[in-house]
């Protein structure tokens, strides 16, 4: 049943992507009217799979790597949608359902098995800890299509040589204001993720830190975006150098997510 | 009682190469071609436009053919053959004359359709015409609804909204880096007509405030003066980057007045807000390196061209709409023209009528002059209100829309039923 309509929400996904990109591409306004319907309504789709999902599991469905991925794709959509309500950032949602689709393609060849959940872990922390730590690397998504499109505008602007994306993307300023709305609500998330996790590690293992190579690469990933936010809101950085950032810091929460998982072993569980 | 032709002759960018225009230019201003155009008998009202793109002169005449002659010889027979003359200057006559001139008021015959200084350049010749009286009747009101065109079709399209010379080009940058402009604060540095222009478009977006700084003090207070804004002189001009966000720069100065290490300090005051830079002037006033700053943008004139190319297609379909406007609009003048066919008949018709209102009531009352002076304007009333009384029928038949009989007929009549032509009335058409 679940699967049924993890299927269903791929293809619409891939729909919405493909009317956003051919409104980007030709110009055509009313498209992307169509491809933002449609991507709720893949969204919303994809909501009651994730519900069918932990009915048919019976815990939170952020365990397994198919899990987790759809569960990131899922607050991608959640947090463009949330932002999308406050500010509109023109043609965002383009970028927003590429990527959105390329996880969903990435959760569809992940192993669909039902990791059964070790008593240790079955703790009420699960859904806390996985949703803030996905909401907030959802946030920090948005974070890192915000510097992708700034430092391609920018480039146009500065260079004098008008290509695909001067028109095509918003002004530099509303860029730079996605980056700080992202981090000012991301970063907090994450840290709060942080230390939920480390709550969670203490009453499953004993202890509130392991240096597993996932809690280690988190801290990295924390200390980077703490330097952006430290030096986007103290020093007065913005712009080129905050995007870069951003986008370095966002590669390595994905590292975090599946590098750690694929390439180091840990006790997170479904490593397996 | 026909009435005068409309003639227009002229050559432009399109018509003919520059080498031929720079030889037909008139570079001595409007004085002198005004005065020769005086000497030709034939012309009832003439107007004469010299841009750097093409020369034109509007006129009004009974005899087309004559008085064309007589015009190309006199202002460009010496500079050119008659062959060239022949194959270069393009001829309109009544609506022809008239939607070309709507045309070039409304920036569609220009080399970049949409840019708005050619209406200025219209006014200002239309300004020197007047002076020396040569226009009339005519040419007033057909120059005078040019004006309007032009500012119909710059409200009614966006042919203007889309960066159509470089002061729009600049804006829309500035709304690039920007977003939105309201709150944003601007300096002028130096005072020339380009950054006017610019500083104008910048206002109409809502920017925040205009900071003047120039060289002469007293020149930038009155400039400040028109934007509500405040003059600096430019000794002040490092202290004032940190306040404004938009930079025009357009001094005479032979030297670049800001350099990249001058600006570096600044980001960092500013907390790398971003600033925009517009250099104007030529030679250049910024140094080119400053663009390589974080945050900082630098745009020069050669650069803004190249906005301004890129923005032309989207230009080319607004046209579109607004040569409609034009052609709506030269048709509304035709009938005005239409109806001028009636005019003589009309003030004829008149003074017929109030001839003898006058006439009888001083065959019973005594002459006009003899009376006292209240008396008088009393009678003067009353015979300019029966004169209108009478009149009120003819009037309306000859103006109203009639499809069934031609203007023409409809004047024939009336000018039969009243013996306006046999001149047993004593009555001369003025």
């Amino acid at each position: 049943m679940s699967f049924l309509l993890f299927q269903g929400s791929v293809a619409i996904y891939l729909l919405s992507a493909a009317a956003y990109l051919v409104f980007f591409l030709a110009q055509k306004t009313p498209l992307r009217r169509t491809g933002r319907a449609i991507f709720l309504v893949a969204f919303l789709l994809h909501t009651v799979n994730i519900i069918a999902r932990a009915v048919e599991t019976g815990h939170t469905p952020i365990t397994s790597h198919h899990e987790t991925v759809s569960f990131f794709a899922w607050s991608v959509g959640c947090c463009y949608l949330s932002f999308r309500w406050r500010y509109t950032v023109k043609n965002l949602g383009v970028f927003v359902s590429l990527l959105v689709l390329s996880l969903m393609l990435v959760a569809a060849f992940a192993s669909r098995g039902v990791v059964p959940l070790p008593p240790a872990l079955q703790s009420w922390w699960l859904p806390v800890h996985a949703s803030i730590a996905l909401f907030a690397d959802g946030f920090l998504a948005l974070a890192c299509i915000g510097g992708i499109m700034y430092l391609l505008q920018e480039r146009e602007i500065k260079s004098k040589r008008f290509g695909l994306f001067y028109s095509r993307l918003p002004s530099l300023e509303a860029l730079d204001k996605l980056n700080h709305h992202c981090l000012s609500v991301g970063f907090p998330l994450f840290t709060l993720g942080l230390i939920t996790g480390s709550f969670w590690a203490k009453q499953a293992w004993g202890a509130y830190w392991h240096w597993d190579p996932k809690e280690t690469w988190s801290l990295v990933t924390w200390f980077l975006y703490a330097a952006a936010v430290h030096q986007r809101f103290t020093v007065g950085w913005r712009g080129r150098r905050v995007a870069i950032l951003s986008i370095v810091a966002f590669l390595s929460v994905l590292f975090t997510l599946w590098g750690v998982s694929f390439l180091l072993k840990g006790v997170h569980t479904y490593v397996s | 009682m026909s009435r005068d032709a409309i003639v227009l002759l002229g050559v432009n960018h399109k018509t003919t190469p520059l080498a031929v225009r720079e030889k037909l230019a008139l570079s001595a201003g409007y004085e002198e071609p005004l005065q020769l155009l005086g000497q030709v008998q034939e012309l009832r009202e003439y107007y004469l436009l010299s841009t750097c793109n093409r020369v034109e002169v509007l006129f009004t005449c009974r005899d087309v053919e004559r008085a064309q002659q007589r015009v190309l010889d006199l202002l460009f027979g010496q500079a050119v053959t008659a062959e060239e003359l022949d194959r270069y200057v393009y001829r309109y006559v009544n609506d022809a004359a008239v939607e070309h001139l709507f045309l070039v008021a409304a920036s569609l015959d220009s080399m970049i359709v949409g840019e708005a200084q050619i209406l200025g350049q219209l006014k200002e010749a239309y300004r020197h015409a007047t002076k020396i009286g040569s226009s009339g009747f005519i040419l007033n009101k057909v120059l005078h609804k040019s004006f309007s065109v032009a500012k119909r079709v710059r409200t009614e399209t966006r042919i203007g909204a889309n960066a159509v010379s470089i002061s729009y080009a600049a804006v829309e940058l500035a709304r690039k880096i920007f977003g939105d402009l309201a709150g944003k604060k601007v300096m002028l540095v130096g005072a020339g007509e380009m950054a006017e222009l610019a500083a104008e478009h910048l206002v109409g977006q809502g920017v925040a405030e205009v900071v003047v700084a120039n060289r002469t003090l007293q020149r930038a207070v009155n400039l400040a003066r028109c934007y509500n804004g405040r003059a600096v002189s430019l000794e002040e001009l490092l202290d004032q980057l940190q306040h404004v966000d938009i930079i025009i720069s357009s001094t005479g100065s032979p030297d670049l007045i800001l350099h990249k290490e001058d600006v570096r300090p600044v980001m960092r005051e500013r907390r790398n807000r971003p600033l925009f830079f517009i250099d104007i002037a030529v030679p250049r006033d910024l140094d080119p390196a400053i663009n390589d700053l974080d945050n900082v943008y630098l745009y020069d004139i050669d650069d803004l061209h190249s906005v301004v190319e890129m923005n032309k297609s989207e230009r080319d379909k607004e046209a579109l709409r607004a040569q409609r406007i034009v052609a709506e609009e030269k048709l509304k003048f035709g009938k005005w023209l239409a109806n001028m066919e009636s005019t003589p008949t009309i003030i004829q018709l008149r003074g017929v009528i109030e001839g003898h209102v006058r006439s009888e009531v001083e065959k019973t009352l005594g002459r006009f002059e003899e009376m006292d002076e209240q008396a008088r304007q009393g009678l003067e009333k009353m015979v300019a209100a029966i004169t209108g009384k009478i009149a009120y029928p003819s009037l309306q038949y000859l103006k109203s829309e009639n499809h069934c009989v031609s203007l023409h007929d409809r004047i024939k009549t009336i000018r039969e039923m009243y013996q306006l032509d046999n001149g047993a009335n004593g009555q001369e058409a003025p």
